[in-house]
């Protein structure tokens, strides 16, 4: 019922603040009050409050998907920030590592949470077997280069510059090391939050997540160590997009979690290097939005645009339980190089607003699955030339469980005259091998299986790896009745190869 | 006994120091990634020699033990950090894990000219040490192929928290060894490269240490591998040591 009012009186002193022009000049002393009223909720202006009071402050620093507690301080304070650059080998995906430059060991870098008005004391140190110099330019800093040209660091040594938090908001900070767009491919990127003086309002979960693009030399999911690709960084063609540094990062058992009836709040950066994010909840509605970080709110918004090295604040209820997928809507990037990721509700139905039927595996595909652990397995175990039939099938169930069970579901019955059965397949048994250009090239057209006609569409499945073809495949020639066998990664390479020639030839 | 027989082995492996080799490499005009007048002119490169190897750890003990000023528990904190040779066993033993023929780390460059000046040698100079580094096996200048710059970058892509391997990779066409994708290595002149020759030209001197303007300096961007270590080598002072970075000598010819 008052929300109107306040909204107009929020109208009325934001025209006045832009009548004022330069409303820090102006408002600065007047701000310098060490506790400044909770209802200065046109919180725009820029805040020194003096000095800083009382005994330094450690920050507490959390790893994604984590945010720090909030901070129930009404006086600014002197803040100790350590933050450690680590270069580590990690998985970027399921069997698949990459050589990350973290800020504090995770991709994106540590979340840190000041208050508006603090004096921040940065102190950045460079792991002794780190092996390149790092610095860090923090968005929240008012200065040259964010603190870049102050935090310069060799490795096995630190670095500090100390800078006061003037402005409110969600900020970025990222490595401004030459080449700087490599070193923040490499992952080299997180969030700082400074709070306004009132604090934010209280809501029952808040989580971190940053998007950024990754640029291999490898195709897509390609197994191994995948080394940098300057080439591809430089002409903006990433092999992934990932939420929080790792395909799966949040989905499966590390999904963000809600009930029903729960206020969240999401801290959404994006690092890039290159790419801008179009973020969006599936399934969800952002009741607010505070775009690009900014103080001014924006309410009922689907989809938000989030700018390479930008972040915005997102709040909303959850209302029906289930799966929302959180994806980048340039959605080719969401289902095929990995910007996806889950938040998961639970509670009571609420049917008045949902009836209730669960849609994960269609958006999922593979990600619909609680985890791909056995994938991991499989790769690690070709790399190490000790892959069994088993380790295969067991890669292949999880891979069939999100790419093919849409259509040809989890029992491999298929749908009556539409999708044909892979259960007991009287055509997969008559030419087996026939199976790996089916999956790599598609099938159209009438086919007869088991007695029953089916006139359809499968489209070539070309974003599978031929390693995820042959266990996917050793898994349904060892599932529901049918004869069994295996096919190895080179032996679908040279299918592939075979059929890709083919019509070539014929042409 | 054991003993004994330590300290024989360290004395045969000390041999070598009294031989390292040097190989002559002709100089010239070179284009190097830091124009000579900060825009576009060629260096030009005297004939000089060059260390094939970078200097190993049993080379730098025996040093150590002739100069015991420089051990890491005698020299003045103003000419070695604290890190200087901290992964030896001790001041005088290099320890289980610490191998003779790695190439050693964790000097400074005040210790490592010093060591050169034992050799009657001195540290290279930028421009001599990128001259070297262009070539490979068969090619003085390889910096066009995309396979030289990989083996550079494959090295940065690597993490560096396993042992580094010991000297002796394959010769480039001048016989010098392991200058790509071993350690990082001193220069004399490491502290100037980031010096302007004309500062109204060039804006701020730091140039790489800042977003936007190392964006600038990458417009080339087949020169930024080597840009990269030039950014590694303007991080440090001269004091400072770091467990990538080692050292090899060269001479005026």
């Amino acid at each position: 019922m008052t929300r109107p009012h306040l909204y107009l009186a929020a109208a009325a002193m934001l025209a006045l603040v832009a009548c004022s022009g330069k409303p820090s000049a102006s408002s600065g002393p007047a701000a310098m009050a060490a506790t400044p009223t909770p209802s200065t909720s046109v919180a725009s202006e820029r805040g020194d409050f003096g000095p800083p009071q009382g005994e330094p402050i450690h920050a507490v620093l959390t790893s994604p998907p984590h945010v720090p507690p909030p901070i129930h301080r009404n006086y600014p304070a002197k803040v100790i920030v350590e933050l450690e650059v680590i270069e580590k080998e990690m998985p970027i995906s399921e069997g698949v590592s990459y050589t990350f430059w973290t800020f504090g060991g995770t991709v994106p870098g540590s979340f840190i949470r000041v208050r508006q008005g603090d004096t921040v004391e940065f102190h950045l140190k460079n792991n002794p077997n780190d092996k390149m110099p790092h610095n860090i330019d923090l968005h929240g800093v008012t200065g040259p280069g964010g603190g870049a040209a102050s935090s310069f660091t060799a490795p096995g040594h630190e670095s500090q510059f100390t800078f006061k938090a003037l402005n409110q908001g969600i900020y970025v900070y990222h490595c401004a090391t030459a080449p700087v767009g490599m070193h923040i491919a490499n992952g080299m990127y997180g969030l700082i939050l400074v709070e306004p003086p009132e604090g934010l309002s209280p809501v029952d979960h808040e989580y971190y997540v940053m998007q950024g693009d990754f640029y291999t030399t490898g195709k897509y999911r390609e197994k191994g160590h995948q080394p940098f690709d300057m080439e591809k960084a430089i002409d903006e063609r990433p092999t992934y997009v990932l939420f929080n540094g790792k395909e799966g990062s949040i989905t499966g058992d590390n999904a963000l979690t809600a009930k029903t009836n729960q206020k969240v709040r999401l801290f959404v950066g994006n690092g890039g290097p290159n790419l801008i994010s179009s973020f969006h909840v599936i399934g969800e509605i952002f009741d607010k939005v505070q775009p690009e970080g900014g103080t001014v709110a924006q309410h009922n918004v689907q989809t938000t645009l989030i700018p390479s090295g930008g972040a915005a604040i997102v709040e909303f209820r959850t209302d029906v339980p289930g799966s929302y997928v959180l994806v980048d809507h340039s959605i080719f990037r969401a289902f095929n190089k990995g910007a996806l990721g889950i938040l998961k509700v639970d509670g009571s139905e609420n049917k008045s607003v949902y009836s209730g039927k669960e849609v994960d595996s269609v958006y999922l595909g593979d990600r619909a699955g609680s985890n791909l652990q056995a994938v991991t397995t499989a790769a690690t175990a070709h790399a190490a030339g000790t892959l069994t039939k088993e380790d295969q099938i067991a890669a292949g169930k999880q891979l069939f469980a999100g790419t093919c069970s849409v259509c040809h579901q989890a029992n491999g019955e298929g749908l009556p005259n539409v999708f044909p059965p892979l259960a007991k397949s009287d055509l997969l048994a008559a030419d087996p091998k026939r199976a790996m250009t089916i999956v790599t090239h598609g099938l159209t057209g009438k086919v007869t299986v088991n007695g029953h006609e089916y006139d359809s569409v499968m489209p070539p499945m070309s974003q599978l790896t031929d390693d995820e073809v042959s266990n996917i495949l050793t898994y349904v020639l060892n599932s529901w009745g049918n004869p069994g066998g295996q096919f190895s990664k080179d032996e679908v390479a040279k299918a592939r190869a075979a059929a890709a020639s083919a019509p070539a030839a014929e042409h | 006994m054991r003993a004994l027989a330590l300290a024989c082995l360290g004395l045969l492996l000390a041999l070598p120091a009294a031989a390292a080799e040097y190989a002559a490499l002709p100089g010239g005009t070179f284009t190097s990634v830091l124009p000579a007048d900060g825009k576009a002119a060629p260096a030009q490169v005297a004939p000089f020699r060059l260390r094939t190897e970078l200097v190993t750890n049993a080379e730098f003990l025996a040093f150590v033990k002739a100069h015991p000023a420089w051990r890491r528990d005698k020299v003045a904190r103003i000419l070695a950090d604290a890190r200087y040779l901290t992964q030896w066993a001790s001041a005088d033993t290099l320890g289980d894990e610490v191998l003779p023929r790695q190439p050693v780390t964790r000097v400074s460059w005040f210790a490592a000219q010093a060591y050169c000046e034992s050799e009657r040698a001195r540290l290279p100079s930028w421009y001599e040490w990128e001259f070297a580094a262009a070539a490979d096996a068969t090619r003085r200048d390889a910096r066009a192929d995309p396979a030289w710059r990989e083996s550079i970058l494959g090295w940065y892509s690597r993490p560096s928290t396993t042992a580094l391997p010991q000297i002796g990779g394959a010769a480039n066409i001048y016989g010098v060894r392991d200058i790509n994708g071993l350690v990082w290595e001193w220069v004399d002149d490491f502290n100037a490269l980031m010096v302007a020759s004309d500062s109204r030209d060039q804006g701020d001197p730091d140039l790489l240490k800042f977003c936007g303007a190392g964006a600038l300096s990458m417009q080339d961007k087949e020169n930024y591998a080597v840009l990269m270590r030039i950014a590694m080598l303007s991080a440090l002072k001269a004091a400072d040591t770091t467990n990538n970075m080692g050292f090899r000598c060269a001479k005026s010819d």
